[in-house]
């Protein structure tokens, strides 16, 4: 593949030029993403200082067997969507598109057994805050400010990994068309750096949600 | 070499879905004007409702409605973005030496978020509006206060997206789109400032993204992460809000500052005076913008320590922005100075950024803060910063610029007008608040005891001739596109790369990539001059 026939827009001098100008706007995306998440998390840690029972009481509610494996899964795709990216470098496009598939279905199998179940069961235990909430006592507030942040950060996160699988979707596309080759892979390494920063939200949000908590 | 990017196509399609920066800017520059009159409206009733001490306008309520109306307006969709989505997009590709900027397509798409967030705040804001002040303390905005909340937090948090998207472009952009033989320092300090603006842009706008969040939750649901009554802390709002609010105060003079110093070196015929002062000056208030936020707490209840801290982090960033005034007055010393409008509104940008900055020293006092805090002092001094200091840059921008966006000069005699009617206007309007602050002249109430009435009247006369002088330039600009003489390539014998192409640039900006090898800001005296 000669260089003039890889795809660039008139104000770069080269591919190579513009595919590294790409890369690097993602990574400036996410240190954009990290204070948005930072927030949540500082915001967290401050109030469970304030509130440190109720929050804790309100850990001990959630199912941490679930949220170990979907820790599990997560962190399992982001694996097999490296493997991609390594294939695609070599010029293996069918490779490339079996991990990417199954990281989408990694992906679906977290937001399932996120929203579909766990979800479901806070809200039939009564935890979603307001006037039905189910705790009771002098824990309630703090424990209702958990389960805020609890909705909060698993509602963005899920929305992030929404974000996430329609570009999957988007890379499949592009590969099965033949957009992707040895010398030219620059959107499946970008998708790649979200898609791993949407799990390492997730390695933050497992122990703030499951595991701090229940160690006292 | 094509025609120009205005004759580009004619069709709506060629204006909505462009991807050149030049029409985007352009897209930009007409939703910001609109804004800005809408912002300027209110603001104007505000004055109307404060001529009489019992004010103008029956109910308090409206009277909260309608500056928390101009707040959020001005704030969020003229001042933090004006600079950067019209001027710093049209010129900074041009002044790179570059095609466009490095993502053209989330350049547009910035624009319809901007849109969607404007047009959603702008709904909330006639159907009842807000009465929070733009600052949604809590729990006031959470708990007590009526009205569209909610809906004007999502169409600010929208449009913040589109703050980022713009400083991520230009960041990439000026990293990698340079062109050859452009090094860092030998970029005009217009790219600079725009540089550490965007620095803000991205790193400080998702924290106040995120708190809005759980502010809309915790209105929506009544639950209290801000609220003392459920266990949540109001001071945590602040400090998160000003997290963010206070270097968005540098996101709206830092361009500002990259304006003035493109156009008073061009008018007086000399280099920058002490280029790299000024690069770094830019770099250190971005950095230290981050650090001063407790600044606006001093009253509520912080610790004196962090007070302290803060009070003396905020002396701080009047150093770097000291330097720059020098650097701008040594520019000017024994240059050759034309007074065109450009540069008779950057002379004004400078005195009325100096009192805004010299005031800002007295509010970063502890002692005196604890005084001059609720007053109309503190009104005055923001105003001088961020509407006499940012708006007079903007202009200064828009005229200097002005015949290399739109191929026509405007009309110079009313540009000198338009600048001293501007500045006329403005110390009528905003010295008197000084006073009135320093006599003790409470803000956000619209009513006051009567000894304060002769200010207040000279105050509201003040932005009278103001708004006569905003209008000005929207009517002879607007003339000047149609019957304006054309302009040359370079009008002002500028240096920048931005002046070698066409005026106006065809769509691919330059036919030949520009190579620089020189200094930036390269002017020589006139000859035969002694």
């Amino acid at each position: 593949m000669s260089e003039t026939a890889l795809p660039r827009t008139f104000q770069y001098t080269s591919a190579q030029h513009q595919s590294q100008t790409a890369v690097s706007g993602m990574w400036l995306f996410l240190a954009s993403e990290m204070l948005f998440f930072g927030v949540l998390f500082l915001t967290w840690i401050f109030c469970r200082h304030w509130n440190q029972t109720g929050f804790d009481i309100g850990a001990r509610q959630t199912e941490l067997s679930l949220g170990t494996l979907n820790s599990v899964i997560l962190i399992t795709s982001s694996v097999t969507y490296a493997a991609g990216t390594l294939f695609i470098e070599k010029g293996n496009v069918r490779r490339l598109i079996q991990l990417v598939v199954v990281t989408g279905l990694l992906g679906l199998a977290f937001l399932v057994l996120k929203f579909g179940i766990e979800w479901h069961d806070d809200f039939e235990k009564h935890l979603f805050p307001g006037e039905a909430f189910a705790i009771r006592g002098a824990a309630r507030a703090g424990a209702q400010m958990f389960f805020v942040f609890y909705f909060v950060a698993t509602a963005l996160h899920g929305l992030h990994m929404l974000v996430g699988l329609g570009l999957l979707v988007w890379i499949i596309q592009k590969a099965r068309h033949g957009h992707f080759f040895a010398e030219y892979s620059t959107p499946v390494a970008i998708v790649g750096l979200y898609w791993s920063f949407v799990d390492m939200v997730w390695i933050m949000l497992y122990p703030l949600i499951y595991l701090v908590g229940r160690s006292t | 070499m094509s025609a120009s990017y205005l004759t580009d196509g004619f069709t709506l399609r060629s204006w909505f879905l462009t991807t050149d920066h030049k029409r985007i800017a352009i897209l930009y520059l007409a939703s910001i004007t609109a804004f800005f009159f809408i912002g300027g409206a209110a603001a104007a009733l505000v004055r109307y409702n404060l001529i009489v001490p019992e004010g103008m306008i029956h109910s308090a309520e409206t009277y909260n409605r309608l500056f928390t109306m101009h707040g959020v307006v001005m704030v969020w969709f003229f001042l933090v973005p004006a600079v950067p989505v019209t001027l710093g997009n049209f010129i900074v590709p041009l002044m790179l030496g570059a095609r466009d900027l490095a993502f053209p397509k989330l350049n547009l798409f910035s624009w319809y978020l901007f849109m969607i967030g404007g047009v959603i705040v702008l709904y909330s804001l006639f159907t009842g509006g807000v009465d929070t002040g733009w600052t949604f303390y809590t729990p006031l905005t959470t708990a007590y206060s009526k009205g569209h909340v909610v809906a004007t937090v999502v169409g600010i948090f929208i449009s913040g997206f589109s703050s980022i998207a713009t400083g991520l472009n230009f960041i990439v952009s000026i990293h990698r789109l340079r062109a050859p033989g452009m090094t860092w320092f030998k970029m005009p300090v217009f790219l600079w400032s725009l540089y550490a603006t965007s620095v803000i842009l991205v790193l400080a706008t998702p924290v106040l993204a995120m708190t809005l969040v759980l502010l809309a939750f915790e209105r929506i649901f009544h639950i209290g992460v801000f609220d003392p009554a459920m266990g949540g802390d109001p001071l945590l709002f602040q400090h998160l809000f000003w997290f963010y609010s206070h270097p968005a105060v540098y996101i709206m003079i830092l361009p500002g500052f990259g304006i003035v110093s493109e156009i008073v070196p061009a008018f007086s015929r000399k280099p920058l005076f002490g280029y790299s002062f000024v690069v770094w000056a830019s770099i250190s208030i971005a950095v230290i913008s981050f650090l001063v936020w407790g600044h606006h707490m001093f009253v509520a209840g912080t610790s004196l320590f962090s007070a302290l801290v803060f009070s003396i982090l905020s002396y701080m960033v009047a150093v770097p922005s000291a330097i720059k005034v020098f650097n701008w007055l040594g520019t000017m010393h024994k240059g050759y100075i034309h007074f065109d409008a450009p540069m008779l509104y950057a002379l004004g940008f400078i005195a009325l950024f100096t009192m805004g900055g010299l005031t800002g020293l007295f509010v970063a006092a502890l002692a005196a803060d604890v005084h001059l805090t609720q007053t109309y002092f503190v009104v005055a001094h923001f105003h001088y910063v961020m509407v006499g200091g940012m708006v007079s840059a903007f202009f200064a921008g828009l005229h200097y610029w002005w015949p290399k966006i739109t191929g026509r000069m405007y009309p110079e005699m009313w540009g000198r007008a338009g600048a001293l009617i501007i500045f006329i206007g403005f110390h009528l309007t905003f010295f008197p608040q000084f006073a009135l602050g320093y006599m003790g002249m409470p803000r956000r109430y619209h009513s006051y005891s009567p000894e304060f009435q002769v200010l207040n009247v000279l105050s509201s006369a003040g932005a009278t001739i103001l708004a006569v002088g905003y209008l000005l330039p929207l009517a002879y600009l607007t003339w000047s596109l149609f019957r304006g003489e054309r302009a040359s390539d370079n009008p002002w014998e500028a240096t920048g790369l931005e002046w070698k192409t066409a005026s106006p640039p065809p769509t691919e900006n330059f036919a030949v990539t520009p190579v620089v090898d020189s200094e930036p800001y390269n002017y020589q005296r006139p000859r035969g001059l002694p």
